[in-house]
C-alpha cells in the first residue's frame, strides 16, 4: 500500500455504531499496525473510541449500522449536520443488513414476543420508560434519512477495504474497491 | 463470414443469431442474468442491454446484424446495469451476508462486476412467506429476479411444469403450479434441472449449507465475467 501524504492538519474524523453490532468498528480496528501512521494523519471526534459525547464539526464521519430507533435518527442527522463526507459503512447502514429482516414481523408481536410471552418472564411488560429511545417500525438504510456521500459494502468491510477506502480519502482520491476488496457478505 | 463491430472489436456471426450469442462465442462478454445458452432468449433482466444503430436494445433479443457498430463496455451502458442491478436490489430481500448463495450468486458477482456500492433506491422490503414444504430444497420468494430460468427448465426440461410467474407489475411473483401452491405438494426432485439453475439464493437445497469455505466459493477467486467466459468456451 503506498504511503500517503501528510495533509497540511490534522483531518478530524467521527465514527459512530447505530443499529450496529460493532463488527465494522472492530474490522476498522483490524487495519493494525496502519492505526500508527493513522493517527498521524487524523484525530478522532465523537466515536466509540473515544469520551467524547457529542459530535462536533468534522472532516469525517463513519457511520456503522442501519436506522431502527428515534435516537439513532437523532445522531444521523447530527453526524450530517458536521461532517463534511458522511460515510455509510457496512451492509446495516448501506440496505438496513440483517437487522431489516425483521421489517416483515409486526414491531409490537415482535416486543411482546420477547418482553411479554418469552418463556421465563414472571410479569413481563414491554419497558415503557421515556428515557428509552421508541424503536422505528421499520428498520432503514442511513441513505434514506439522510445524504450519504460515499458507501464502503461489507458485512463487514474488511480491514484492508477500510483502510483502502480512507488512505484513497485522505489523499484526495475518489475511493475505489477493486481486487475483491468489494464484498456485500 | 458477416461481422459485427463490438466496442471496435470485430465478432463474426451467423444469420439469426443474437448479438449477445455471436458475442460470447467470440469470447467475448455481455453480461446477463435471464439468457442461457440452452434456452430462447427472455429479455427480462435487461443487463445486456448495449448501444447498436444508436438505440438501447437487449443483447439477447436482437439479432445481429452485418457493420453494426456496438457499444458495450462503455461508461454510458455499464451506468445502466448498475442502475438495473440496483433496482434488482431493492425489489428484492437481498441480505448477502446471511444468504447461502453468497459468493456463488450471479446478481452478486454482477454487482461487485459493475462496482455497485449501493443499492441506492428506496429497499421494498417484500413479505413472501419461505416454502420449506418439500424434502430437499426449500424456496426464498423473497430474492427471485423473475429470470424465469426455473419455470423454463421444469416445463421444458424435466417436463413437470413445477413453476410460473404469476401477478402483475411490483405484484408480479414466483409460484409452485399445485392446487395447495407448496412445492411439497410436486412431483420436483432435486435432481431435476430447476433446481440447479436458478441464478440466485431462491432455490436452496437443504442438508448441509455454507459448506464451501469462503475463498473458494464461485465468484471468490474470479469475476463473473472470467467464469462465464470459460463456461463457454
Amino acid at each position: 500500500m503506498s504511503a500517503v501524504p501528510a495533509p497540511t492538519r490534522k483531518l478530524r474524523v467521527a465514527t459512530t455504531s447505530l443499529a450496529g453490532c460493532f463488527g465494522c468498528h472492530m474490522s476498522f480496528l483490524d487495519i493494525d499496525e496502519h492505526l500508527f501512521e493513522l493517527v498521524e494523519l487524523i484525530e478522532f471526534d465523537r466515536s466509540p473510541l473515544t469520551d467524547i459525547k457529542e459530535v462536533g464539526p468534522c472532516d469525517i464521519g463513519l457511520i456503522e449500522g442501519g436506522v431502527c430507533n428515534a435516537e439513532n435518527v437523532h445522531v444521523l442527522r447530527a453526524f450530517r449536520r458536521q461532517c463534511k463526507t458522511l460515510i455509510a459503512l457496512g451492509a446495516c447502514a448501506v440496505n438496513g443488513g440483517l437487522p431489516a429482516q425483521r421489517n416483515h414481523l409486526s414491531l409490537s408481536e415482535c416486543l411482546r414476543e420477547v418482553y411479554q410471552f418469552r418463556p421465563g418472564l414472571e410479569n413481563g411488560q414491554i419497558p415503557n420508560d421515556p428515557e428509552l429511545p421508541l424503536p422505528l417500525d421499520k428498520v432503514r438504510p442511513i441513505h434514506e434519512v439522510v445524504r450519504i456521500d460515499y458507501f464502503l459494502p461489507g458485512c463487514p468491510p474488511s480491514g484492508p477495504a477500510i483502510w483502502k477506502f480512507l488512505t484513497d480519502l485522505i489523499a484526495g482520491r475518489t475511493p475505489r474497491l477493486t481486487g475483491g476488496l468489494l464484498h456485500y457478505d | 463470414m458477416k461481422q459485427f463491430l463490438l466496442d471496435g472489436q470485430p465478432v463474426p456471426f451467423e444469420d439469426g443469431q443474437s448479438i449477445l450469442e455471436a458475442a460470447r462465442q467470440a469470447g467475448h462478454y455481455i453480461p446477463s442474468l435471464c439468457w442461457h445458452k440452452d434456452f430462447p432468449a427472455h429479455g427480462s433482466c435487461k443487463l445486456c442491454i448495449v448501444k447498436a444503430a444508436g438505440r438501447h436494445v437487449s443483447a439477447c433479443a436482437t439479432p445481429a446484424k452485418e457493420g453494426w457498430e456496438v457499444e458495450s463496455a462503455t461508461p454510458e451502458m455499464n451506468g445502466e446495469r448498475r442502475a438495473l442491478l440496483q433496482m434488482l436490489f431493492v425489489e428484492g430481500n437481498h441480505f448477502c451476508p446471511s444468504c447461502e448463495k453468497s459468493g456463488n450468486c450471479e446478481l452478486q458477482a454482477l454487482g461487485y462486476e459493475y462496482e455497485m456500492l449501493t443499492s441506492r433506491f428506496r429497499h421494498f422490503y417484500p413479505d413472501r412467506p419461505v416454502d420449506a414444504s418439500h424434502p430437499d430444497v426449500l424456496l426464498d420468494f423473497n430474492r427471485c429476479i423473475f429470470c424465469e430460468l426455473c419455470v423454463r427448465a421444469s416445463r421444458d426440461v424435466d417436463g413437470k411444469a413445477v413453476f410460473a410467474l404469476t401477478g402483475r407489475g411490483i405484484n408480479k411473483h414466483l409460484v409452485v403450479n399445485a392446487e395447495s401452491g407448496r412445492l411439497g405438494d410436486t412431483d420436483f426432485s432435486k435432481n431435476d434441472l430447476a433446481a440447479r439453475i436458478c441464478p440466485v439464493g431462491v432455490i436452496l437445497h437443504k442438508g448441509p449449507g455454507f459448506a464451501v469455505p469462503i475463498g473458494e466459493r464461485t465468484y471468490d477467486g474470479q469475476t463473473i465475467r472470467e467464469q462465464k467466459l470459460k463456461e463457454e468456451s
